[in-house]
């Protein structure tokens, strides 16, 4: 027995916590144990296998996610049966569905053959809408695993693309479990469970009906934590690669929960966005109008132009006409009426700075202290 | 809120009333469904509708229209009677309490019922949960404050919360969900009538003077001004010539709208200045196009009091501006000087100004925002209020009757109507209604009604109805909902068309000016 609390990852030692998985020490201690299915926050399944470890004195493979450190353990993370293993798990995965990110070479028929089937069932001639983005393919290139070692199984299932957020490819789904952890066990909106056993498993909604006949809200945090293109953001699929996006992280401008989001730009354009994972207010979750509704931002009917009323409509008018007629006309009832026959009413929708300065140039300028909002509404 | 967000998930016991928290606060709402699933926290959930949250609550508690006053009452009464009060808090951190206890005294769980229609037992039942719980938090909304009544809701809820001790600790509170991202910063900031940025009064003497060195003017004015809700009257009458609205659609949210259209179109002078046309905007003389959240920086203050980091992520289109810029230049042709380098800039004028924002600024905020009040730049913020002592030394108990909201059903009016939010819109819908994503899921009013109510009027699910009440009509499809109670209806505000708020009441509270919102009479007819 070593040190209490203590336990050996790759030959250092390190101490640990109650509690604390296998998973957890190596992650603190910046030693790189790949997972699939394991979840932050969440109770762990076991479900994909990917995190398994050596341990000495173990009689098989251990999943790092779900075993309990235990003082005096000796742990390899990388040995030649971890990495046999898990290159195994990959072949499985990579076998069954559509992985045409070509790190999927096809047993049976060729890649043309393959890539042809899977642009019939997909209706595109790009590869797999989350490439470069997928943990499922990193993996594979890291264990350098292909497709090719067991017969291909194709979909039972075809896509669902009936609601107007979320596309489900069920070719593409690995069952790893956790768009069901993130909708039972983070949003708590149980609207997702496993369904079917053995080969015909899949993630099900509602007795397995579409999303938008189900219990789902589309918070979309399901799509958040699936690390394959099985559930993919619709107005965003083959619209944007990732490499091609920039991130700027600010707050969502709905709900005063003031969730914290990355809004994902390209050539100009919001085209996706994402929760900002372990920081609060919200830890990475979202809802609907905060994940989905940006499409105002780029409208059309976005004003482009100050207007000015003339003759009962409204017309086109540059900034100068447009500000001089406001200061002239405030001006001139303000000395006519006095200071208190203007109101005016901020807003919860703009900054903190602009709110102060709504309320300095009210009272500095217009002298009076008629300033609201409509919060209370 | 007087505690924080993340307190949710480590409370013993929360108390939601008002607020239909998985529609209108979808995130919070997930805390509080982790907590109760997972951890050992209990819910109560006081709300006319069943709504969402009350499928995870142990009590669900169903009051009648406006009669929170009499169920908190009601709480306070058992609570004592009990014995279950935190006595060494009233004695040492509050005042007041012998005239609660008086006031309460009547308030007996049969009585509560006659007027609430919440069961005796279930009402002790509550009570008792909350009041045993080592933390209590309280998570109320719109549910609560939108009555004529409603300022009285919300210190009956803060006497409840005093009496148990559950102010000041950790998991504790009373925590208005805001519904706007920014109503915290714009309240914060002076969007008020009554008072400067960080709350200090228009009406001291020492605020005015430090205002005005601050500011380089003289003779700020003294009185307090007009609300939003005094403003439209006031147009209507004439007394009010001008207004200037920023990012407001007062014309599908205010209340009895077919007045407050004749009120604004009163004016000599309207400007609008927003990111779309809207209803509000289409009256204007002079509109001003302004840029969107993603097109800016800056800091919005969430519920929680927590100042967070806004930043541009595009271009704006067209020639638009920021909201900051317009209202310099216009100052600055009125013969006042207002110009920045950056809202940063202005940020650094806010803390020096207003003492609760004193240390805050963009580079401390850059990954995490801070909690205000947040005095000095060496200090953490204040995630929990009220830990030592209260703003005003003592916590006050408010005795308060109950008494009934401003309109009641009647032979002619027989039902009631309640407002809110949907899911998938948001306030007027000019930013929501613009992705066919969500207009898909929630494309239009509705009214929804209870099967029972839907058999007595001979409605099914999908037709149209006439909803009338005594200051306007609408027309909108009927969903038959579980939701529902028999005896009151609900329909949704976001939409201009059908807008629910032609048929609401703008009875206003006297104190915080909000109109009732929640409640009036309204009768059903088939539609044409
Ligand atoms: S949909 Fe994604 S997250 Fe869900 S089981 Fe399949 S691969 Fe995993
Ligand atoms: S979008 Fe949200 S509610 Fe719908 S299945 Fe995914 S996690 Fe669940
Ligand atoms: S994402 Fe949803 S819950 Fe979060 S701030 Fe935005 S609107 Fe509110
Ligand atoms: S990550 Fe451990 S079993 Fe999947």
């Amino acid at each position: 027995m070593g040190k209490p609390n203590t336990i050996t990852i790759n030959g250092h030692e390190f101490e640990f916590e109650p509690h604390q998985t296998i998973l957890d020490v190596a992650r603190r201690n910046s030693i790189d144990i790949p997972t699939l299915c394991h979840l932050k926050h969440t109770t762990p399944t076991g479900a994909c296998r990917m995190c398994v470890v050596e341990v000495e004195g173990a009689r098989s493979l251990l999943v790092a996610c779900a075993t309990p450190a235990a003082t005096g353990m000796v742990i390899y993370t990388e040995s030649p049966t971890v990495i046999e293993t898990r290159r195994m798990l990959l072949e499985l995965l990579l076998s069954s569905g559509n992985h045409n990110c070509a790190i999927c070479q096809t047993s049976g028929d060729d890649w043309t053959q393959f890539q042809l089937r899977v642009q019939q069932e997909e209706d595109t001639t790009e590869l797999c809408p989350v490439w470069g983005d997928c943990q499922l393919q990193d993996l594979a290139f890291r264990y350098q695993a292909t497709g090719a070692k067991f017969p291909a199984t194709p979909t039972r299932y075809p896509m669902e693309t009936v609601n107007p957020f979320i596309v489900r490819d069920f070719s593409r789904c690995i069952q790893c479990g956790r768009c069901v952890q993130a909708c039972t066990e983070v949003q708590v909106n149980n609207a997702i469970s496993f369904g079917y056993r053995g080969s015909r498993a899949k993630i099900i909604a509602a007795g397995d009906r579409p999303y938008r006949d189900s219990d789902c809200v589309f918070c979309g945090e399901c799509v958040q934590v699936c690390p394959t293109g099985a559930l993919v953001e619709k107005d965003t699929r083959y619209q944007s690669r990732p490499w091609e996006e920039q991130k700027v992280r600010t707050t969502c401008t709905y709900c005063g929960v003031g969730c914290q989001l990355y809004l994902h730009v390209n050539d100009n354009k919001i085209v996706k966005v994402s929760g900002v994972p372990d920081m609060p207010p919200n830890y990475g979750s979202l809802c609907v109008k905060g994940r989905f509704g940006y499409d105002f931002v780029n409208s059309s009917h976005r004003l482009q132009t100050p207007l000015i009323r003339e003759n009962g409509s409204l017309r086109e008018a540059s900034w100068e006409e447009a500000l001089d007629l406001v200061a002239n006309r405030l001006g001139q009832i303000k000395s006519e009426y006095g200071s208190d026959s203007i109101g005016v009413l901020t807003s919860a929708r703009i900054s903190n700075e602009e709110n102060y300065l709504a309320n300095k140039f009210t009272r500095a300028v217009l002298k009076t202290n008629s300033i609201d909002h409509c919060a209370r509404l | 809120m007087t505690n924080t967000i993340g307190e949710i998930e480590k409370t013993d016991v929360i108390l939601i009333t008002g607020s239909n928290t998985t529609e209108n606060h979808p995130v919070i709402s997930s805390f509080v469904k982790r907590a109760v699933s997972f951890g050992d926290t209990k819910l109560v959930v006081v709300d006319p509708r069943r709504i969402t949250i009350s499928d995870f609550a142990d009590f669900w508690l169903r009051q009648n229209l406006g009669t929170d006053v009499a169920w908190i009452n009601g709480m306070i009464h058992v609570i004592i009677k009990e014995n279950l009060q935190d006595q060494s808090f009233i004695d040492q951190r509050t005042q007041g309490y012998e005239e609660l206890k008086q006031t309460a005294e009547k308030y007996t769980p049969e009585y509560v019922e006659e007027i609430t229609g919440i069961p005796a037992q279930s009402l002790i039942e509550a009570a008792r949960l909350y009041a045993t719980a080592k933390a209590g938090s309280i998570l109320y909304c719109m549910g609560i404050t939108q009555h004529t009544h409603g300022t009285d809701n919300v210190k009956s809820l803060a006497n409840l919360a005093m009496l148990c001790g559950h102010l000041g600790i950790e998991g504790g509170g009373v925590n208005p969900l805001r519904g706007q991202n920014n109503v915290q910063g714009a309240c914060d900031m002076g969007g008020l009538p009554n008072v400067y940025s960080g709350y200090q009064a228009v009406t001291d003497e020492g605020a005015r003077k430090k205002m005005e060195t601050a500011w380089g003017v003289t003779d700020l004015p003294d009185k307090i001004g007009l609300k939003v809700t005094e403003m439209i009257p006031k147009a209507h009458s004439g007394d009010v010539k001008a207004m200037y609205i920023i990012g407001e659609n007062p014309l599908v949210s205010d209340p009895d709208l077919n007045h407050a259209e004749a009120s604004i179109k009163n004016l000599d002078f309207l400007v609008v200045q927003d990111i779309f046309l809207t209803e509000t905007a289409q009256l204007a003389d002079v509109v001003l196009p302004a840029k969107c959240f993603a097109e800016k920086e800056g800091t919005f203050s969430n519920t929680e009091r927590r100042v967070q980091r806004v930043r541009a992520a595009v271009d704006a289109p067209g020639q638009v501006k920021e909201d900051w810029e317009i209202i310099c230049e216009i100052a600055s042709r009125m013969g006042y000087p207002m110009s920045y380098e950056n809202s940063e800039a202005i940020m650094a004028e806010i803390s020096q100004v207003t003492p609760s924002y004193g240390g805050i600024n963009y580079a401390r905020i850059e990954q995490q925002g801070l909690h205000w009040p947040c005095p000095n730049e060496e200090h953490p913020g204040t995630p929990i209020l009220h830990v030592d002592l209260f703003t005003s030394g003592k916590g006050t108990f408010h005795a308060i009757d109950f008494a009934p909201p401003a309109e009641a059903a009647d032979d002619d009016y027989p039902l009631y109507l309640t407002t809110g939010r949907v899911l998938y819109q948001y306030h007027t819908g000019s930013m929501t209604m613009k992705s066919e994503g969500l207009n898909d899921r929630s494309p239009e009013s509705f009214v929804e009604i209870s099967f029972q109510d839907a058999g007595k009027y001979g409605l099914e699910d999908g037709t149209m109805v006439d909803v009338t009440s005594r200051r306007g009509s609408i027309t909108a499809r009927v969903k038959v909902s579980t939701k529902a109670v028999p005896g009151t209806v609900f329909i949704p505000f976001h939409y201009a068309q059908s807008a629910a708020n032609k048929l609401t009441n703008a009875a206003l509270d006297p104190i915080s000016g909000i109109p009732e919102l929640k409640v009036c009479a309204v009768k059903l007819s088939k539609a044409a």
